[in-house]
């Protein structure tokens, strides 16, 4: 166990590409940390960097007290779980895990120990003497978490370990994943696009984009206070609604409509205004901005609405026994309005 | 399941587009090899008027015959010598390769060019290389003070039939170890090098284990070559001299039946021949089914 401290990192490929940009974060020791972003903003070029597998260009990574920069991976003492696995196809389960001990030269009785009580916890103690072709793709996914796990890292790097299971099988992993990590208590840093496994998992969330930081913060600190539209629009789903507005004298108006009034702390001017889905709901009778409905999704223990105010599209979240008509009158939560700045996208301090 | 499926309006149809590669493998092939069956229970008189069934004679007299036998033992050292060299080789050159400048179309251009170049000129350049009064490497071999001469010394011939039988499989194998190398994928060695193991220990627990299957393959292929089509190259070199040291089997099929004119011996030879390659060959696959599953 460890704390990674990444200081102004950033990373050049040698054709030009920049897929990582003066990158700077504190992990705490313990502390499970997901990088979120969308595909191509540099998640794995930096996880990989963590773990020495790409140089880095500039900047410095330590692990501990000291800086890894030059350090080859296997001296870098982290474990990794790959997307596909990268098990070793002609070793069995049991070589499969203790072939990164024996690399390092650890007693065989203690190899077997430690085997043996990394199979318990992972339930794959019946598939130690089997190949990992005879085995499927959950128990794949164990077998590489086992190989993280019998070597006690000083930090876990995992690369969309869950993206090539199935949906069910994926929310119980995730679950595992969260629960062996508390226990072990390893640092770890998790790579995935899916926000879902980002709030559901992380102590902190890294929300990258285009190879810089976009925002770190708890996974209800992001999800409530995005630093920028893009935030606001990447976690959370449905996505939080955006659309352009104007402010003036505290009455934010929708294209010329109002929505919303008693704003304060926001300059009068033109500005992007957030709404969470759950956050417009039917008007009492006789209030509200008509909102004109295009089509429904039904989620089950939700409904999604949408349509469109003054041509702009929204969605709404409604509970499933709400009456619907085509014509409906709505209304917004006027606090739990994100505000961000019309050029640059970023949230507006109030 | 669905398979693609032509319907041919006329029944011969099918034969007729069969027929030519059929007539090139009867003629070319089944036809002579019968011949070579035929001939090799018979025996002719020397000026070719008369033939005699004589039965397994030819056989017998093979296993009599010392010259037979040298050239057993020759072509014993010659094809695993010749199969280690270049599949070993190969694999050298690829893992290089793939090391220094993955996936590098210049160098593998260059490095695939010797396949191209047919075997007895490649025989004939091997030859000028070492020749003793003219080669450049008999005169480089004597700054350190080594006297090669393949036309009178065995060893020196068997080492320069070696070499000039495997120059141009080393390509072909080298292409095959490229192929394989690149599907390893690249995880796997990451993921290799994270749990503490060096390039050469990746190698040998990782990425050789992972070649066995081309590894195999090779060896079986340049073990049939080296057995059977290797003639040109020791025609070009050495013509089984000295003293009979590199006479594989092959070329003395040739030499007893053309110039010999021995047909049933030489068919007895080459039956002999086809016989061992082919145990050869199944008990490597055997074997290969058995090692290589994962
Ligand atoms: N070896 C490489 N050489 C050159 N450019 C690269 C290399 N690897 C990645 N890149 C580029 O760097 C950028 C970031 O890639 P990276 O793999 O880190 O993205 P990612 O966030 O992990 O995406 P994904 O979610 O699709 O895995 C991309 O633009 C990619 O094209
Ligand atoms: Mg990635």
């Amino acid at each position: 166990m460890s704390a990674i401290e990444i200081t102004g990192v950033s990373k050049v490929y040698a054709g030009g590409v920049r897929a990582v940009s003066d990158v700077s974060l504190s992990i705490a020791e313990g502390e499970f940390i997901v990088l979120v972003g969308p595909s191509g903003c540099g998640k794995s070029t930096l996880l990989r960097m963590l773990a020495g597998l790409e140089t880095i260009t500039s900047g410095t990574v330590s692990i501990g007290s000291r800086v890894v920069n030059e350090i080859d991976p296997a001296a870098r003492n982290i474990a990794m779980v790959f997307q596909n696995y990268a098990l070793y196809p002609h070793m069995s389960v049991y070589d499969n895990l203790a072939y990164g001990l024996r690399n390092r030269g650890v007693p065989k009785a203690d190899i077997d120990a430690r085997v043996a009580e990394a199979a318990r916890m992972l339930e794959i103690e019946p598939y130690l003497t089997r190949k990992p072709k005879q085995l499927s793709g959950g128990q794949r996914q164990r077998v590489a978490m086992g190989r993280a796990i019998v070597r006690k890292p000083d930090a876990f790097l995992f690369d969309e370990p869950l993206s090539n299971l199935d949906a069910k099988l994926r929310v119980s992993m995730r679950g595992e994943i969260r629960q062996l990590q508390r226990r072990l208590g390893v640092t770890s840093v998790y790579v995935t696009h899916d926000q879902l496994e980002a709030m559901t998992l992380a102590d902190r969330i890294v929300v990258l984009n285009g190879g810089r930081i976009e925002q770190v913060g708890r996974p209800l600190d992001v999800y409530h206070n995005p630093a920028s539209t893009f935030v606001a629009s990447f976690i959370g789903s449905p996505a939080m609604n955006l659309a352009e507005a104007e402010v003036m004298g505290g009455s934010v108006a929708i294209g010329g409509q109002v929505v919303a009034n008693g704003i304060s702390g926001v300059k009068d001017g033109k500005l992007i205004v957030g709404l969470r889905a759950e956050d417009i709901q039917p008007a009492a009778p006789g209030t509200g901005v008509p909102f004109a409905v295009r089509y429904i999704e039904e989620l089950g223990a939700l409904r999604l609405v949408h349509g469109s105010v003054e041509g702009r599209h929204l969605t709404m979240a409604l509970s499933p026994d709400l009456p619907l008509a085509d014509e409906m009158k709505v209304a917004v939560a006027a606090d739990r309005l994100h505000f961000f700045e019309d050029d640059s996208g970023r949230r507006m301090t109030r | 399941m669905q398979t693609k499926r032509t319907v041919f309006g006329n029944r011969l149809l099918p034969y007729a587009f069969l027929f030519p590669q059929l007539a090139v493998t009867v003629i070319f092939f089944l036809w002579p090899a019968g011949q070579a069956v035929i001939q090799s229970f018979q025996r002719e008189d020397a000026f070719g008027l008369s033939t005699t069934w004589v039965g397994l004679a030819n056989y017998a007299d093979l296993l009599h015959d010392p010259t037979y036998l040298n050239s057993l033992k020759v072509t014993a050292i010659f094809a695993p010598a010749v199969t280690l060299l270049s599949v070993g080789l190969g694999l050298v050159f690829a893992v290089c390769l793939d090391r220094l400048v993955r996936g590098s179309r210049i160098y593998a251009a260059l490095l695939v060019w010797p396949y191209a170049v047919a075997p007895a000129v490649a025989g004939i350049m091997w030859w000028f290389l070492f020749n003793p009064s003219i080669g450049l490497l008999p005169y480089l071999l004597a700054a350190v003070g080594y006297r090669w001469d393949h036309s009178l010394q065995p060893t020196d011939a068997m080492i320069l039939v070696v070499i000039a039988a495997s120059w141009k499989q080393v390509s072909y194998n080298f292409l095959f170890f490229m192929a394989g190398l690149q599907a390893i994928p690249k995880s796997m060695i990451e993921a290799a090098a994270i749990d503490g193991a060096g390039p050469v220990k990746r190698f040998f627990t990782i990425v050789f284990p992972l070649l066995s299957p081309t590894t195999f393959f090779l060896a079986v292929i340049n073990l049939v070559y080296a057995m059977f089509d290797t003639f040109p190259v020791i025609h070009a070199t050495t013509g089984g001299n000295p003293a009979q040291s590199t006479n594989i089997l092959v070329y003395k099929v040739f030499v007893d039946g053309f110039i010999g004119l021995n047909l049933g011996s030489s068919a007895a030879q080459s039956v002999v021949l086809m016989a061992i390659v082919v145990t050869l060959t199944v008990i490597q696959f055997k074997w290969v089914e058995r090692k290589v599953n994962y």
